[in-house]
């Protein structure tokens, strides 16, 4: 079959061994031999470690701790302060501080049981507040702040001193787990010569091996990664699988056996990272139409323990505070804080899912103070081509908002139901619209001087078939069909002919993680591109090998040190509507529908991109109303499981209608854009806006739980 | 130890186990059936299903004892017939595969449902796999699929 229009959908190539049940996640490998590692973890949020009395262990069974660590005993980030196993002290409840490793599991259970670790308490920071007040310790640096940026665009000063109306409002979000239905897991393998091999569920292969390189301080000969089928990701396979990863390698090599890895829910919901909680400060000056003179916007992240992304995850936040809206008098400032609980990490949105929330709902309280509607308000201030974005660059393609707008409005009746909703607040009901858009790819000029992706293609001699060498990995996504379908469409071959294997970094160049929305749009244009290359020498008589490197777009210029230009090569476009109903007695919340309109380019696949959005919606929705993480007096979370920790089922909320709009954008293969991350983005907002107005309330907060709702509306009375 | 019998995707098996050993367990170490998956190993996630007389069941929180004398299938026998090809061609076309983690059971729930409802309308699919938790697709798409497998699958339920 030759894929001519690229968009309609194929099946994809690995549903049947999936729907079979032969798939072979890490925990179904079977390997002789085999010891599992528990591990041993903090209970203590802050302190040193005074002592640490273990028990005997038997014969066959070991303890792996920090001593055991060959090279740098720090997870390799952008800042390596986070270690694999915990030496002298501890900074968080949970932290790893030692392995015990042995063939039976239950075994080692009862042994950890015996583990008694002595410490000396360290007032520990647990809240935002707690960071920025500075009355503790710093755990990292001298302000306690992993990150601080702060950037200006036009003349605020000006523009606050001439607005006839400020408006400073407060917007707070929390925690989020991605939840993947499979726990994380890494299965280590020593081989000859001191080489490690190491399977498992994640990501970015080429992270883990560039960590285990550092961690075991060998030639990075001596370290192969290899991706086993993956149950989600979500973010949470990005960053933390080189932890485990470490373990499992340390402990390998130190026992001369295979070692497993392979967390339990309850381990893996309470100790793996998660979204960052925001506190977010908007101050906006209006003239006395309502119009937006200029913003402060202000951005502290909690990070946690360790320093991890943070980093990145905030440049996403601060670059997309201003969401769809032409801002042309901004200052932001923005804060990763430090503090002792579980470090936080990536999750799909990476850092926007926050501030689009609250530039949402900040555009639907200025319309309020101006008795606009709120849809007419947002109208006047999104943006089109030409108009610059947050960082002063340039929205260099067409704007589609005004038309997905009004497709969303007649998909949803929005408008009538707007206005009957207003009119009638008996009824209890709401319906929200959010407009939202995401930067795909790396924000600035990671793609280019960080990660410098590179993809192989390969022909070999008499043969029909070509196989596609890149380190991007399919974790549900569909990226082993949509990839394959990029090489077959770009070499008018069938499907069948192109062979993608799961990444194995011996085998495959590192065509960067699989990230930030960037496999499609960033790899797939190398894999189109190589692809090109290779049509045109299809007759040779030889075996073929095209390598692709990037090359950033010519029109992309950023300086971060300034924090200028385009933090973005692209932006992909939402439009979400929800409506809900409340009932006035619990405050429980019923979604009566939600529609979507999305511009992702040219999809490359509808049938993937449907569900990315469906699933993607339905993580936002969890977002916006259920999902509840806390912490207690020990920073320790409160959640450890899928039953006090509750994921969205196929009876919380009503199905989504989506519509794909057909836009082209030049740097992507076929047109397309990113679109994983997107698919979040709108629900919380949406959702928000629909309680809000059924309960004729300002919603401030993420999640909006009944309790919140309760709140809000007792104020109200 | 105690000596268990059931049948196993058919056949009979004999096991020489603790009666308390989770079903999960017995499946995946003692049996090397890797179908059923542990998600959370508390009844919440419905990865771990299989059908124990044509009943949709957590094999997590199952006693390996429980199933003596009784019928077992798991994804591994069930997609030998059929009723399977069926599901797996509709799941394939409405796209109600992404991870795959909790597919498995997702398909023995359907299997469940439409042996005993061959004409479930939406609510009742939605309510047949309110058990099976998805992270991946929002699960209209899982709905979508059964409901198209019960419209053709004429005969077959
Ligand atoms: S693993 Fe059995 S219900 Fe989750
Ligand atoms: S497809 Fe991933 S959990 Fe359902």
């Amino acid at each position: 079959m030759i894929a001519c229009d690229i968009g309609k959908p194929v099946r994809k190539v690995d549903n049947d061994i999936k729907l079979s049940g032969q798939a072979q996640y890490i925990a179904d490998f079977h390997v002789d031999g085999i010891l599992y590692a528990k591990t041993i973890r903090s209970s203590c949020p802050r302190g040193k470690i005074k002592k640490i009395d273990m028990p005997v262990l038997p014969n066959g069974y070991f303890a792996v701790t920090a001593d055991d660590i060959p090279g740098k005993n720090s997870i390799k980030f952008l800042i390596d302060d986070w270690p694999f196993l915990a030496k002298d002290k501890v900074n968080y409840f949970g932290e790893a501080i030692l392995l015990l490793v042995g063939p039976d599991r239950a075994k080692l259970l009862e042994l950890a049981d015996k583990v008694h670790i002595g410490y000396e308490k360290i007032p520990a920071i647990l809240t935002i507040e707690d960071a920025l007040s500075g009355n503790f310790v710093p755990i990292f640096g001298q302000n306690n702040k992993f990150a601080v940026y702060d950037y200006e665009k036009g003349n605020v000063d000006e523009a606050f001193s001439k607005a006839v109306k400020i408006i400073r409002e407060k917007y707070a979000t929390g925690y989020q787990k991605q939840a993947y239905l499979e726990n994380q897991g890494m299965i280590a393998v020593p081989e000859k010569d001191g080489k490690v091999s190491v399977y498992g569920s994640m990501q970015c292969p080429y992270y883990i091996k560039n960590a285990l390189v550092q961690a075991l301080a060998v030639d990075e000969k001596k370290v192969r990664i290899v991706q086993a089928f993956t149950g989600g990701g979500f973010g949470g396979k990005e960053d933390y699988p080189s932890l485990l990863a470490g373990h499992a390698a340390f402990a390998a090599l130190k026992t001369q056996h295979p070692v497993a890895v392979l967390y339990e829910r309850e381990e893996d919901t309470a100790y793996t990272t998660r979204r960052h909680p925001a506190e977010i400060t908007l101050e906006t000056a209006l003239d006395g139409e309502g119009r937006i003179l200029g913003m402060k916007a202000d951005i502290n992240l909690n990070g946690g323990a360790y320093a991890g992304i943070s980093e990145v995850v905030l440049q996403r936040s601060i670059y997309n505070i201003c969401g769809v809206y032409n801002i042309k008098n901004l200052r932001v400032t923005g804060a990763a804080v430090a503090t002792n609980t579980v470090p936080n990490g990536a999750f799909r949105g990476f850092g926007a899912p926050q501030v689009i929330f609250a530039i949402e709902m900040h555009m639907e309280s200025l319309a309020k103070a101006f008795s606009i509607d709120v849809l007419t308000y947002k109208k006047m201030h999104i943006v089109k081509q030409g108009d610059r974005t947050a960082t002063n660059g340039i929205f260099y393609d067409e704007v589609k908002l005004p038309a997905m707008i009004e497709k969303a409005q007649r998909m949803s009746g929005y408008t009538a139901k707007r206005k009957t909703y207003q009119a009638k607040p008996k009824l209890h009901k709401g319906i929200g619209m959010s407009l939202f858009l995401h930067g795909c790819g790396f924000t600035g000029s990671g793609e280019r001087d960080i990660i410098k992706a590179q993809l192989k293609l390969c022909k070999q001699k008499n043969s029909s078939k070509v196989e596609i060498f890149a380190a991007n990995v399919d974790m549900g996504q569909g990226l082993q069909t949509s990839f394959r379908k990029i090489a077959a469409k770009a070499l008018e071959i069938p499907i069948t002919d192109v062979l993608f294997a799961y990444p194995d970094t011996e085998r495959v160049p590192d065509s960067g993680p699989t990230v930030a929305s960037r496999s499609i749009m960033i790899v797939g244009k190398l894999l189109q591109k190589a692809a090109e290359k290779l049509k045109k020498r299809w007759q040779e008589d030889n075996d073929i090998e095209i390598i692709q490197n990037y090359e950033a777009p010519q029109r992309i210029k950023w300086m971060g040190e300034k924090s200028e230009g385009d933090a973005y090569p692209a932006y992909s476009w939402g439009v979400n509507v929800v409506e809900v109903k409340v009932d006035p007695l619990t405050y429980e919340v019923s979604v009566l529908g939600t529609w979507s309109v999305f511009d992702v380019g040219q999809a490359i696949d509808e049938r993937i991109v449907e569900g990315q959005a469906q699933g993607g919606i339905f993580q936002g929705l969890g977002y916006a109303a259920m999902e509840v993480m806390t912490n207690d007096d020990n920073g320790r979370s409160r959640q450890n499981n899928l039953t006090n920790y509750t994921i969205p089922t196929s009876m919380d909320f009503a199905p989504v209608e989506n519509h794909l709009l057909k836009t082209y954008y030049e740097d992507g293969p076929f047109g397309a854009k990113g679109v994983g991350e997107l698919t979040l983005l709108g629900a919380a907002p949406a959702y928000a806006s629909a309680v809000a107005q059924a309960m004729n309330i300002h919603v401030a907060k993420l999640p909006v739980t009944p309790e919140y709702i309760m709140r809000e509306a007792e104020q109200n009375e | 130890m105690s000596k268990i019998k059931f049948i196993l995707n058919g056949n009979a098996v004999e096991l020489d186990v603790v009666p308390t050993m989770r079903l999960l367990d017995v499946l995946r170490n003692n049996l090397g059936l890797t179908g059923p998956k542990e998600g959370c190993g508390e009844g919440e996630c419905g990865a771990c299903s299989v059908l124990v007389d044509h009943q949709l069941v957590n094999s997590c929180i199952m006693p390996a004892g429980n199933v003596a004398g009784h019928e077992v299938i798991t994804i591994e026998g069930f997609n030998k017939q059929s009723r399977y090809k069926k599901l797996a061609d509709t799941f394939a076309r409405a796209g109600a595969v992404q991870c795959g983690f909790c597919t498995p059971g997702m398909i023995l729930a359907a299997e469940a449902l439409l042996n005993e409802v061959p004409h479930p309308d939406e609510q009742q699919i939605r309510q047949a796999i309110s058990g099976n938790l998805c992270r991946c697709t929002g699960y209209s798409m899982i709905v979508k699929a059964i409901k198209m497998a019960a419209e053709e699958g004429g005969g077959l339920w």
